[in-house]
């Protein structure tokens, strides 16, 4: 990942998802001391054993494709703040990853064919462009694209 | 709480249809007018209310159309969970022993489209909703998605429950769809979540209902017909159930409150699924009618299929489901869905479900609502 010139910045859609600027970003999550579960984004309590102590881990950048589906119509806005229209909206994927550090996460994905999404595949963390802000920069995300493509 | 039974004197209903110039709460006011008449009584002799609403307001200020009598009014609000959660409310209030004579009443008036969640009231990030995650259907096509691959299930099968359910709203004069919508346009309706089309969805709707309940042992004094709440069970997600709006999942399987709640309310009754002999599950989409239908023990995961197929969750087959069509007949009225569902096991029980009416004998029925993020009621009803 470069970023752009000196004009215009890649700025993450949400500080403390991901590593950003990065040429290796990783999702950040967080692991309990007491029990060792993994969440994210990074939480301040466990969800699991309640317990108050977790620190923040980098989630690797490889894992499989546990369940998906494919977004079809363009979502009611607010919340959603994407630049397409309802008219030049293109359905995308999302799903839950599973990642080795014992963690599902939900995402975006590249992909948005389901005759070419399959249970288990091998999936792969890129982080690319969601809009751009009234300035030019552009809001970066994160999504899980097939390995191999 | 176990063998405290309460009863079900009255109810009373305002079409689930869309309606203009009625608010979602004179709808409530008229369906909990027509419960008292039947159960004879009035207003004034009502100790206690319990109102669920999403969207249609406060339902305790529904006072001011029934009359200002100071009795405790409480409001509920657990998603699609509401009427479910209400009329718990109602059964531990009576068992309490505090009052006898109550009245449960749920309603909405929903605008059209997709539910908008602010995930912010939440406790998610607005990232979520702003990169278009906080879409509910994704939930459902994710979770139905999984299920058919692990289970064998097939998108006929969807397909014919959607089918199903519109053929049983169409002979149902209270639902909102009043058409019987073909095998080929349900298979062929728009895209919403994959594999989730239009037709295989519901929407948001408007309607109400309203209970009138007592004590078990002061039944006969208002009606000959009572049905008896043999159990009501509340319960939400544990950690590693997987829900609605979870931008992170663990690895180790949970029961989901679904489970929990349907094993609970055998236990209160004393009684097993295979006792049951007509039930309501929660059709958010069809996907979830099946899901549901193993969640709450009728029959195992997979066992669907050949149910399904052979018919046996139709009104005339050994299991019927959703025999007034559901919600996807109905439309979805936050408020009042749950407790639509106890209305037709009364129907069914009373014999007064006419053409609907189940052909075998039916003395016990079961009812199962869910709601995000994570809430489930189940009941068992008996005469």
């Amino acid at each position: 990942m470069t970023a752009k010139g000196p004009q215009k910045k890649q700025f993450p859609i949400q500080e403390g998802l991901f590593t950003w600027p990065s040429d290796h970003p990783q999702l950040i999550g967080s692991k309990c001391k007491k029990c060792g579960e993994v969440a994210f984004p990074a939480q301040k309590g466990c969800p699991a054993c309640t317990g108050a102590e977790v620190e923040n881990i980098l989630l690797s950048t490889r894992g499989t494709l546990w369940t998906w589906t494919i977004q079809a119509f363009r979502p009611p806005s607010p919340p959603y703040t994407g630049p397409d229209t309802p008219d030049n909206f293109v359905p995308y994927g999302l799903g839950y990853v599973e990642l080795p550090e014992g963690v599902r996460v939900e995402s975006r994905l590249t992909e948005n064919n389901p005759a070419k999404l399959k249970f288990g595949m091998e999936m792969e963390l890129v982080i690319e462009k969601f809009k751009e802000d009234k300035d030019g920069n552009e809001l970066m995300t994160f999504a899980f694209k097939p390995v191999g493509k | 709480m176990a063998g405290r039974d309460i009863a079900i004197i009255g109810i009373g209903i305002h079409p689930f249809g869309r309606v203009e110039g009625q608010t979602g709460m004179e709808q409530g006011v008229v369906a909990a007018r027509r419960a008292m008449a039947d159960a004879g009584v009035t207003w004034d002799k009502i100790q206690f209310a319990f109102g669920g609403s999403l969207d249609g307001g406060s339902p305790d200020t529904m006072v001011r159309f029934l009359g200002l009598t100071g009795i405790p009014f409480t409001n509920v609000v657990n998603a699609c969970a509401t009427g479910g959660s209400a009329l718990f409310g109602a059964y531990t209030t009576i068992n309490s022993g505090a009052w006898d004579l109550g009245i449960v009443i749920g309603f909405d008036k929903h605008p059209r489209g997709a539910f908008a969640v602010d995930v912010t009231r939440q406790g998610i990030g607005s990232w979520y909703g702003e990169t278009g995650l906080a879409i509910n259907p994704q939930f459902f096509g994710m979770k139905i998605n999984k299920y058919m691959h692990d289970y064998g299930i097939s998108l006929d099968t969807l397909v014919k429950v959607a089918v199903k359910n519109f053929k049983n709203g169409a002979m149902n004069p209270n639902a909102w769809r009043k058409r019987a919508l073909t095998y080929e346009e349900i298979a062929n309706s728009q895209m919403v979540c994959y594999p989730l089309r239009q037709y295989m969805i519901c929407s948001p709707g408007q309607g109400a209902i309203a209970l009138v309940v007592c004590s078990a042992k002061e039944a006969r004094k208002y009606t000959t017909k009572p049905i008896y709440l043999r159990a009501d069970a509340f319960r939400t997600r544990r950690f590693g159930s997987f829900e609605v709006l979870s931008p992170s999942q663990p690895l180790r399987f949970t029961p989901g409150p679904t489970v929990e709640a349907a094993k609970a309310a055998f236990e209160m009754a004393g009684i097993g699924p295979e006792d049951i002999d007509i039930a309501q599950l929660q059709d958010t989409e069809v996907g979830a009618e099946v899901m549901h239908m193993a969640e709450t023990g009728l029959c195992k995961h997979g066992e669907q299929e050949a149910l399904i197929q052979a018919g046996e969750t139709e009104i005339n087959g050994k299991l019927p489901v959703n025999t007034d069509g559901g919600i996807m007949a109905s439309g979805e009225p936050v408020g009042a869905s749950g407790l639509r569902q106890i209305y037709e096991i009364c129907l069914q029980l009373r014999g007064d479900a006419g053409q609907r009416q189940v052909p075998k004998p039916v003395k016990t029925g079961f009812t199962q609502v869910y709601g995000a993020p994570g809430v489930s009621c189940c009941t068992v009803l008996a005469k």
